[in-house]
């Protein structure tokens, strides 16, 4: 599958398309299929999202886990500083994700 | 340490004015990301892996503790409580927001600091000796001649789009602290044989993903040339550095391409052009500069040690240098505590250094290209408090330049551009040699660890380097011994095939062992493998 | 040429403006445009012919051109140097340190803007030929020519 991610423009936090916006939480990211220079335009030049860019996906246990261990990491966050992550409570989410 | 005039003041105040709007054009939409990725890059914000990234300038490293409180502050208002030290003597802040950067960049100006230059293809901080005015083998304090090259490289209309960033460092002694040949352009402060002072110019040298060691090109530039023979140096660049790929722009590959000869050619036609054109600072303009290194009041007091604590006397033999007073040491904080993350330090501990700076060091910190803080005058009378109070706060570990000890990059944690993690390992090998015990057998071993070829992590320079590569999406790292980047300057050979991240560390203890096998007396792990070569490493890492 | 910025008091050139391979072998040119990669110094023994040398940046990030307008201007040359291309108002400032004293945009620039551009700082630390006394002249009391 096919997700969309880049940052908040003023923020910038990582954030996920969700079919109808921007969500902080990778969980919600949706395939946009062939959408998704259409989508990744129609929102940037609306300065809804900075830099975004397409990641390949693989549906897991019904959430989107990214290929590549980079877009992973920026699901989460460091794996260095779990208090610093989306999951501060779930340690065991660090090692699901590298 | 340098005081801003009002010309000083009113620059940094000129570009908070003129950053904060260059950001807000962009949140209003009038600068595309295109337009504005270079403009907010030249004052230190990157886009990150996870966030908006801010560099600060620490200029040669220098700093009091009015403004390491300030860049505690701004950890604490700003970002998550916490800031990096770099390597090449900066901070940086992992989680900044657009619309604060002009706000933080005001909080900066207020105790003379900035994020100016701090990124982009322009000429980056200067970076100096962290020993500079304490040290007792230096011939005179760098950083004058550091601060002159600051302001002159301030803004410079002509160096703001060069075909790729630059960075030069200045030392004034014959050990060399701050990689100087690893630098686009390096100088020593040296003296001729008529007894004046001058700069030995090195250009062309840096790491990334072409390893360069800096060639000399003139080993004696007089004082009142100093700024226009830069000028000719950069200009020759700016002209003929390569712009047709990013990975050859690099004055490093200018230089190896011409030949040193001919580069230096151009440069000495061009400076003799420019010498003509009367941009150079009066010689006046240094000798005002220079009163604001002068030595602080030095005390005769205490010159030993009482060493019947072993954990002080521990950390007085690893993490103190000889200072040029002999009632003083140089005192080095560790940013490494065993299992923590290389160069990063919470905000109380920020206040707490500014606190100790103010109390024992003349209010003066430095921070090193290693990752850890420096304070450069510290009475030896006073080392048994200060070390005290370290401990207490998690600063007090003993182990300068020992293999735990290590540089790393922030990595694929963090940064955009990596492919591999890198602070897990640096973690994971302090603990490993803490526990086994050896770390404290090994003695001297600089391990540095980068997260990708870009070496911010200056593997390329460690006595054992590791860099981490990308294999098909998963982390792998490659091995390297044999670099130095201090006077003997030499680039790490890779070790051959790649481990994953459980083998690479468990190749680094395999490495070491071979050292502690065949060391001879007093020798180093470098001069272990200078002296017996790759082969017994790689036959105990591959057969 | 509506979009042209200038700040010289001379009436523009109308002549046509000569690539820099004609102009440097045909000699009755009074305008040229250079390119990046153009060698400003082979203009150096017919300046006094030209009244216009164009300096085009194809992409504002290549700053070669800054260095070639100052060339020309170390040399004496007094026309007109016109910054052509991808120049935005951020750059401006520099580029009239530099020597440029007229500006040709791709996409066309507010006037206003550009006068409050280079207002940026004010003063400088280097010595450049646009007659600004640096500072350090300034802190020594002397005058820069």
């Amino acid at each position: 599958m096919i997700i969309l991610t880049g940052n908040d423009l003023k923020s910038g936090a990582v954030v996920w398309w969700d079919g109808a916006e921007w969500s902080l939480h990778i969980e919600s990211a949706v395939d946009v299929g062939d959408e998704a220079e259409a989508i990744m335009a129609r929102e940037e030049s609306a300065r809804r999202v900075n830099v975004p860019y397409s990641v390949e996906a693989t549906l897991t246990d019904g959430i989107a886990r990214p290929n590549h261990i980079k877009d992973r990491v920026r699901g989460l966050g460091p794996t260095v500083r779990p208090d610093l992550t989306l999951k501060p409570d779930n340690p065991a989410a660090i090692e699901e994700i590298v | 340490m340098y005081k801003y005039d009002q010309y000083d003041q009113a620059m940094v105040d000129a570009r908070v004015a003129e950053f904060r709007d260059q950001a807000q054009r962009r949140i209003d939409g009038k600068l595309t990301e295109d337009q504005f990725k270079p403009l907010r890059l030249m004052n230190g914000l990157y886009l990150q892996l996870h966030a908006y990234m801010l560099r600060v300038a620490v200029p040669y490293g220098t700093l009091n503790s009015t403004q390491m409180h300030v860049l505690a502050d701004i950890a604490d208002k700003y970002d998550r409580g916490y800031g990096h030290f770099t390597t090449r003597q900066n901070i940086q802040y992992n989680w900044i927001k657009l619309e604060d950067a002009g706000d933080i960049l005001a909080d900066l100006a207020k105790v003379e600091m900035h994020a100016i230059q701090t990124s982009g293809n322009c000429i980056r901080n200067i970076s100096s000796d962290h020993f500079a005015g304490a040290a007792q083998d230096e011939l005179v304090d760098p950083r004058p001649y550091a601060e002159l090259l600051r302001q002159w490289s301030s803004f410079h209309p002509e160096f703001m789009y060069l075909p790729r960033k630059f960075k030069i460092a200045v030392i004034a002694s014959d050990t060399d602290r701050a990689a100087m040949r690893l630098h686009d352009i390096g100088i020593q402060i040296v003296k001729n044989a008529d007894g004046e002072i001058g700069a030995s110019f090195y250009v062309g040298g840096g790491m990334g993903r072409t390893p360069m060691i800096a060639p000399n090109i003139r080993d004696f530039v007089p004082l009142d040339q100093l700024i226009t023979y830069s000028e000719a140096c950069l200009r020759v660049y700016n002209r003929y550095g390569r712009r047709d790929n990013k990975y050859k722009a690099r004055i490093k590959i200018l230089v190896h391409e011409l030949g040193a000869e001919e580069y230096t050619r151009q440069v000495e036609e061009e400076f003799a052009h420019l010498l003509e054109q009367g941009i150079e600072p009066p010689i006046a303009e240094l000798e005002r500069i220079k009163p604001f290194f002068a030595d602080p009041a030095f005390e005769d007091g205490t010159k030993t040690v009482d060493r019947s604590d072993p954990d002080f006397a521990l950390w007085v033999d690893r993490n103190t240098h000889r200072h040029k007073h002999d009632s003083y040491v140089s005192a080095v904080v560790s940013l490494k505590p065993v299992g923590g993350i290389p160069g990063d330090a919470t905000a109380e501990q920020m206040h707490l250094m500014a606190d100790l700076a103010k109390e024992y060091s003349f209010d003066e910190l430095r921070v090193m290209h290693t990752q850890n803080i420096v304070l450069p005058h510290v009475k030896i009378a006073d080392l048994h408090a200060l070390w005290t109070k370290l401990e207490a706060a998690g600063l007090g570990t003993p182990n300068l330049d020992q293999i735990g000890d290590i540089i790393a990059c922030p990595g694929l944690d963090y940064c955009s551009l990596a492919n591999a993690r890198s602070i897990p390992l640096a973690q994971k090998i302090s603990e490993r040699f803490k526990a086994n015990g050896k770390e404290d057998t090994l003695g001297e071993l600089k391990l540095k660890i980068s997260g990708c070829i870009n070496a911010c992590g200056h593997h390329h320079a460690g006595h054992i380097g590791i860099l981490g590569v990308d294999k098909k999406g998963v982390e792998n790292y490659q091995l390297s011994l044999g670099g130095s980047e201090a006077e003997d300057t030499a680039l790490g050979k890779i070790t051959g095939r790649g481990f994953d991240e459980d083998g690479v560390i468990e190749a680094v203890e395999t490495v070491t062992d071979v050292y502690l096998a065949q060391k001879e007396d007093g020798e180093r792990f470098l001069d272990t493998y200078n002296r017996i070569g790759m082969a017994p490493f790689k036959e105990a890492l591959y057969d | 040429m509506t979009d042209l910025l200038r700040f010289r008091d001379d009436t523009p050139t109308t002549d046509p403006v000569a690539a820099f391979e004609t102009c440097c072998d045909q000699s009755n040119a009074t305008a040229v445009r250079i390119e990046p990669g153009d060698d400003a110094r082979a203009l150096l023994t017919f300046l006094d012919r030209l009244t216009l040398v164009e300096v085009n940046f194809p992409v504002y990030g290549d700053g070669r051109g800054y260095s070639a307008a100052r060339i020309l201007r170390e040399a004496g040359f007094d026309g007109e140097i016109r910054a052509v291309g991808d120049v935005l108002v951020d750059q401006l400032n520099n580029m009239r340190r530099c020597g440029f004293d007229a500006f040709q945009p791709n996409a066309p620039l507010d006037r206003a803007d550009a006068d409050a551009a280079f207002k940026t700082w004010p003063e400088v630390y280097q010595a450049t030929t646009d007659g600004r006394n640096p500072i350090w002249n300034i802190r020594h009391g002397a005058n820069h020519e």
